[in-house]
């Protein structure tokens, strides 16, 4: 299996996922599961931190998408950093930044 | 004086995530013809969804993608070959279509990314299989 590792925090009452490896479905579903959680103790606000994912796949990215619908619902708010050019592009082709942001750091993420 | 060949072949199995083989010869192409990063990792990125298109529904026999690297002067094109059972583009279209429709946005988004990330996308698809050919220019 390829590599993907997740490490969850909360910062600042904010559910921080440091996300590393390739984002398929199995990953995107693991990501899904760790906010589903967060959102079960009262998590609304969520950073997806990709500095160590430099691959991602249309599947993973739909797990992301049905993710932030679900938290957009809940009236929360999901944002993205250290983000490749690449996958911000394919992240917009999918229209996942139609409710979500990106953003160059975890701090400006979290402020957001 | 005959010029050399400059294309690299690969063959991969229909694994899950065998897909990323052919990104990691991509990579190497791609560095070897000295793009710029950007543009190898959005070859990459449409690489993963051409493989992952005939890992699903080519129901290939053989179980495998022919990847074919050729290393022109000025792009790089790529064919992602299967011998599966081919698709009708115009049918597969309107089944997309029918899924957007219905707000069901999880799948189909591979050619979509494919053409949004190359600069050429052509795909070519029968009864013997299906050809995607993809070029990058520098």
């Amino acid at each position: 299996m390829a590599d993907f590792e997740l490490n969850v925090r909360q910062v600042e009452g904010a559910g921080v996922l440091d996300v590393e490896g390739y984002i398929n479905a199995v990953g995107g579903d693991e990501i899904a599961s760790a906010c589903y959680k967060l959102i079960d103790e009262g998590i609304l606000h969520f950073v997806v931190n990709l500095e160590k994912c430099k691959i991602v796949n249309s599947m993973g990215v739909s797990c992301l998408i049905e993710v932030i619908e679900k938290v957009k619902e809940l009236k929360g708010k999901v944002g993205f950093c250290c983000v490749t050019p690449t996958m911000a592009k394919t992240f917009k082709i999918m229209g996942l930044l139609q409710a979500s942001t990106i953003f160059d750091t975890e701090a400006e993420a979290l402020q957001g | 004086m005959e010029e050399k060949p400059k294309d690299v072949d690969l063959i991969i199995p229909m694994i899950p995530e065998m897909e990323l083989t052919a990104t990691k010869t991509a990579e190497a192409v791609g560095e070897f013809m000295k793009l710029d990063q950007d543009k190898i990792e959005e070859i990459k990125m449409a690489l993963i969804e051409a493989c992952i298109n005939a890992f699903e529904h080519s129901k290939s026999e053989d179980g495998r993608v022919g990847i074919s690297f050729d290393i022109g002067t000025e792009e790089l094109t790529i064919q992602i070959t299967d011998r599966g059972k081919g698709f009708d583009m115009g049918q597969a279209r309107e089944k997309l279509e029918k899924r957007r429709e219905s707000g069901e946005s999880r799948r189909g988004w591979g050619l979509t990314i494919m053409q949004e990330l190359m600069d050429d996308v052509k795909v070519e698809s029968g009864e013997t299989g299906t050809c995607i050919t993809m070029t990058k220019r520098r």
